[in-house]
C-alpha cells in the first residue's frame, strides 16, 4: 500500500519533470514566461497610478493682487502643478481646456483680496477638464488641499479664530494614500493568471491534438497522476512568475510587506492550483488547440477586468457581482493585498481560501473525470 | 505612360493591369469573405465579442465612489453632533452605521465591513460653542483613489453643515477661501463617460489583432498560403483580400461598440459622428495591421494570439491613458505610451464623446494613427514576401 503511494509520487515527479523540460526547453520558451511579468511589474508598476505629479494648469487671475499670487505661489511650489498659461480672459478658457494644454483651470475673482480683507470668504473657482472625471477629481483634490494650508497661513497671518470644526483625516495600511501600494500587490495574482491558465489549457489541448494524449493514456499513469503531472508544472510556473513581481514590488518599489510569506504562499497556491484546475477543465472541453486557445481568452479578458484590480468589486451591479464568485483572480487580489498592506493571517484569510478550494475541486474533479471518459 | 498603353504586343498596359489587379483582388475578398462567413469563429470574435464585452466591461467598471460603507462614533449624544450626523446620513454617498465605541468601528474596519470611520468627541458640542471642535477622520487606506474620494466627500459633507449652521445665525467661522469646482464635459461625474470609450478601445485592440493573428497564422500553419503564391495573385493583393473582410467585420463590432456606449450606458457623443467613424476606421486599420504583422511574423496562431495579447491587450489597458493619467508616469514609461496605437485613440475617442469635434487634439492624434496604418501595411507586406521557408 505504501509502495504504491511512493510509486504514485514518482510517476508524478517523472511526468512533472517531463512537462517541465516540454515547457522550458528551448531558450524563447523560458524567457517567455519569465520575462514578461517581471517586465510588465515594472512598467505596469509606475503606469498603474491614479496618483498624479504632474498637473499642467492654468490661470486666470482678475484680482492680481498680493493675496491672490500668494495662493498661486502655493500651487506652483507644490511640485504637482505646472503653470502653463496666464489667461486675460474668461473666452480663453474654454480654449484651454479643450486643447488639454491644461488639465483644469483656477479662476480668481476681481473681489478675491477685498472680501478676504473684508473677513467674507473668499471663492477660487477650479474648472476641470472632466474628459477623464477621476483624474479630474483627484487634480481638485490637490487644489483644495493646498488652499486649505493657504486658509492656514492666512488665519495665522492676521490672527483669525479656526473653524468651528476642524477634520482631522489619517488613513491606515498606507498612510500617504499611494495608489501603488494598492495595484502591485493587486497585480501578483494579475500578472501569472494569462499565462499559467493558458499554459494549462495548451498543455492538454497539444497532446491531444498530436495523438500523443493516447500514448499517455495507455501508460501505467492513472488519470488523476496525469492530472497532476500537468498541474504540477504551470503551478511552479506560476509561483515563479508570482515571486518575480513579489521582488519587484518590495526591492524595486520598496512597498513594505507587512504580512508573513508563508501566508502569502499558501493563498496563492491556493490560487493557482483553482487556476490550473479551470484550465485543465478548459483543455479537456476543447476539441483543438485553437479552440482551447479561445475559450481561455475568453476567460481571462472579464477575470483580469472584474477582479477588483483597478476598479472596486463593490461598483458591480450584483448580477456581475455573483459572477466575480467564480473568477479565481477575485480572491487572489484580495489575499495578495491584504496580506501584504495588512498583514493578516490566514484565520481572516478563509473567506478567500475555501471559494477558492472549491473551483480547484470542482474543476479538477470534472476534468479528470472528461479526461477518462472523453476517449473516442 | 502613355507610351506603354500603345507597346509591344504581350505586354499589358498600365490600366489593363491595374484592372486585373483589381479583379485578383475582388476575387480574393469574395474567396475571404464565404470562409470568414462560414467559420462561426471568426464571427464571434468579430460580433459577438466586442457585444459581450463591452456590457460586461461598461456595467462592471466604475470608479463612481457612492453608499461608502462608514461607521460613526458618536461618543456626543448632542443635538449639534445629531445634526451632523444627520449630513452624513442625507448624503448619497455615504451609508452610515452609528457605534458608540472606537474598538467596535475599528473592528468593523479591519473586518472589512467599512471603508471607513468619522468619529465625533464627546466634547464635540461644548467645542463647537468654543469654536474649536474637532472629528477624526480613519479611512482604509488600501484603495487610495477611494480613500482620497472618501475624505473629500467627509469634508463636504462637515462643510455642508457648517453652511448649515451659519444660515440657521450660528456663529461658525467658515475658511477664508472656499474652492468651488467644476468638472467639465462630465457635470455629473459620472465614471461611465471616461471607462466606456476607453472600453471601446480596449475591445477593438483585442478584436482587430485577433481576427487577422488567427487568421493568418492559420493560413502559415496550414501552408495554404504557399498553394496562393504559385497563382498570379501578389503578396499586397493576398493582404487587401484578406484585411478587407476583416475590417469590414470589425466595423460593424465597433458600431455596436459605439451605439451601447450611447443608448446603453447613455454616454453623450458631442462631436459628430463621421468624424468618429473616421477615427474609428483609422483605428481598426491599424489594429489589423497588428495582427498582420504578429501573424507573419511568427507564422503560428498559438504564440500569434499570445503575442497579440501581451503586445495589445494588457499595454492598452494600463499604459492608454484609458484609466490611469499619462502626464504622472515616467519619462520611461511615458516614451513607451507614444509607441502604442491605443494611446491616440483613446485621446479620440475621448474627445469626440466627450468634448466635440476639437481639431487642435484630433488631427495629431489621427495623423499619428494614420502614420502607423501606413507603416504596419507596408511591414507587413514586406513580411509577406513570397517565400517559402
Amino acid at each position: 500500500m505504501r509502495s504504491n503511494m511512493l510509486f504514485a509520487i514518482l510517476r508524478i515527479i517523472a511526468l512533472t519533470r517531463k512537462e517541465l523540460l516540454a515547457v522550458l526547453k528551448d531558450r524563447r520558451a523560458r524567457m517567455s514566461l519569465l520575462v514578461p511579468p517581471i517586465v510588465q511589474g515594472l512598467v505596469f508598476g509606475y503606469a498603474a497610478t491614479y496618483d498624479l505629479n504632474h498637473v499642467p494648469y492654468a490661470v486666470l487671475d482678475q484680482n492680481r493682487s498680493v493675496a491672490s499670487r500668494q495662493l498661486l505661489a502655493g500651487l506652483d511650489g507644490s511640485g504637482v502643478f505646472q503653470r502653463v498659461a496666464d489667461l486675460r480672459s474668461p473666452a480663453d478658457l474654454m480654449d484651454v481646456i479643450d486643447r488639454q494644454r491644461a488639465l483644469l483651470v483656477v479662476q480668481i475673482d476681481q473681489d478675491f483680496e477685498r472680501r478676504l480683507a473684508a473677513g467674507q470668504s473668499a471663492v477660487v473657482q477650479v474648472i476641470a477638464d472632466g474628459r477623464n472625471s477621476n483624474t479630474a477629481a483627484t487634480a481638485t483634490s490637490y487644489v483644495n488641499s493646498v488652499v486649505a494650508a493657504f486658509n492656514a497661513r492666512w488665519r495665522r497671518d492676521h490672527s483669525l479664530p479656526g473653524p468651528t470644526v476642524q477634520v482631522t483625516n489619517r488613513a491606515w495600511f498606507n498612510p500617504n494614500l499611494e495608489t501603488r501600494w494598492y495595484m502591485l500587490p493587486g497585480m501578483i495574482g494579475t500578472l501569472t493568471l494569462i499565462q499559467t491558465m493558458m499554459l494549462t489549457a495548451m498543455s492538454v489541448a497539444r497532446e491531444r491534438e498530436q495523438g500523443t494524449f493516447d500514448q499517455l493514456l495507455v501508460t501505467p499513469f492513472r488519470p488523476f497522476e496525469i492530472m497532476a503531472g500537468k498541474a504540477l508544472p504551470s503551478m511552479l510556473v506560476g509561483l515563479v512568475q508570482a515571486t518575480g513581481v513579489l521582488l519587484v514590488a518590495q526591492l524595486w518599489f520598496r512597498i513594505p510587506f507587512a504580512g508573513s510569506l508563508f501566508t502569502l504562499y499558501t493563498g496563492l497556491l491556493f490560487f493557482l492550483l483553482a487556476a490550473v484546475g479551470i484550465g485543465l477543465l478548459l483543455s479537456a472541453v476543447a476539441a483543438t488547440m485553437q479552440q482551447a486557445m479561445l475559450y481561455s481568452l475568453l476567460l481571462i479578458l472579464p477575470f483580469s477586468l472584474l477582479s477588483g484590480l483597478t476598479t472596486p468589486l463593490s461598483n458591480m451591479p450584483s448580477l456581475l457581482q455573483y459572477f466575480t464568485a467564480i473568477n479565481p483572480l477575485r480572491y487572489a487580489i484580495d489575499i495578495a493585498r491584504r496580506v501584504y498592506l495588512e498583514g493578516v493571517g490566514l484565520n481572516v484569510l478563509t473567506g478567500d481560501l475555501w471559494p477558492l478550494a472549491l473551483i480547484a475541486a470542482i474543476t479538477l474533479t470534472a476534468a479528470s473525470w472528461m479526461f477518462t471518459h472523453r476517449m473516442q | 505612360m502613355t507610351s506603354a498603353s500603345q507597346s509591344a504586343p504581350g505586354r499589358y498596359s498600365a490600366i489593363e493591369r491595374l484592372r486585373a489587379k483589381a479583379r485578383r483582388v475582388r476575387a480574393l475578398i469574395v474567396k475571404e469573405s464565404r470562409q470568414m462567413l462560414r467559420d462561426p469563429s471568426s464571427v464571434a470574435i468579430g460580433i459577438v465579442l466586442p457585444v459581450i464585452l463591452i456590457l460586461l466591461f461598461g456595467f462592471g467598471l466604475s470608479l463612481d465612489v457612492k453608499n461608502v460603507p462608514l461607521a460613526v462614533v458618536l461618543e456626543d449624544s448632542s443635538y449639534d453632533a445629531g445634526e451632523l450626523i444627520g449630513s452624513f446620513q442625507l448624503s448619497s454617498y455615504f451609508r452610515p452605521q452609528i457605534t458608540h465605541s472606537m474598538p467596535a468601528a475599528q473592528a468593523l474596519m479591519i473586518e472589512g465591513h467599512v471603508d471607513g470611520i468619522v468619529r465625533i468627541p464627546q466634547d464635540f458640542a461644548r467645542r463647537v460653542s468654543a469654536g474649536d471642535a474637532e472629528i477624526q477622520v480613519l479611512v482604509h487606506g488600501g484603495d487610495a483613489n477611494r480613500a482620497r474620494i472618501i475624505q473629500g466627500y467627509v469634508a463636504g459633507a462637515v462643510a455642508t453643515w457648517s453652511a448649515r449652521q451659519a444660515a440657521e445665525g450660528k456663529a461658525v467661522v467658515a475658511e477664508p477661501v472656499g474652492v468651488q469646482t467644476r468638472l467639465w464635459f462630465n457635470d455629473a461625474n459620472d465614471s461611465h463617460y471616461f471607462l466606456v470609450p476607453g472600453l471601446i478601445v480596449l475591445v477593438m485592440t483585442l478584436i482587430g489583432g485577433l481576427l487577422t493573428a488567427m487568421v493568418m497564422a492559420r493560413e502559415w500553419e496550414r501552408g495554404t498560403l504557399e498553394a496562393l503564391f504559385v497563382t498570379p495573385v501578389r503578396s499586397d493583393e493576398i493582404l487587401l483580400g484578406k484585411t478587407i473582410p476583416y475590417f469590414l467585420l470589425g466595423m460593424i463590432g465597433l458600431l455596436l461598440c459605439v451605439l451601447s456606449a450611447k443608448y446603453l450606458f447613455h454616454v453623450p457623443l458631442r462631436g459628430t459622428f463621421t468624424v468618429l467613424l473616421a477615427a474609428s476606421t483609422l483605428y481598426v486599420l491599424v489594429a489589423l495591421g497588428i495582427g498582420l504583422l504578429i501573424s507573419s511574423w511568427v507564422k503560428n496562431q498559438l504564440v500569434a494570439s499570445q503575442l497579440t495579447m501581451l503586445a495589445t491587450f494588457m499595454p492598452a489597458f494600463m499604459l492608454s491613458g484609458f484609466l490611469f493619467d499619462l502626464r504622472s508616469m515616467p519619462t520611461a514609461v511615458r516614451l513607451i505610451t507614444y509607441g502604442l496605437p491605443a494611446r491616440y485613440y483613446v485621446a479620440l475617442l475621448q474627445t469626440v464623446f466627450l468634448a466635440g469635434d476639437v481639431w487642435w487634439v484630433l488631427i495629431p492624434n489621427a495623423a499619428v494613427l494614420a502614420t502607423m496604418a501606413v507603416l504596419l501595411a507596408l511591414g507587413s507586406r514586406a513580411a509577406t514576401r513570397k517565400q517559402l521557408s
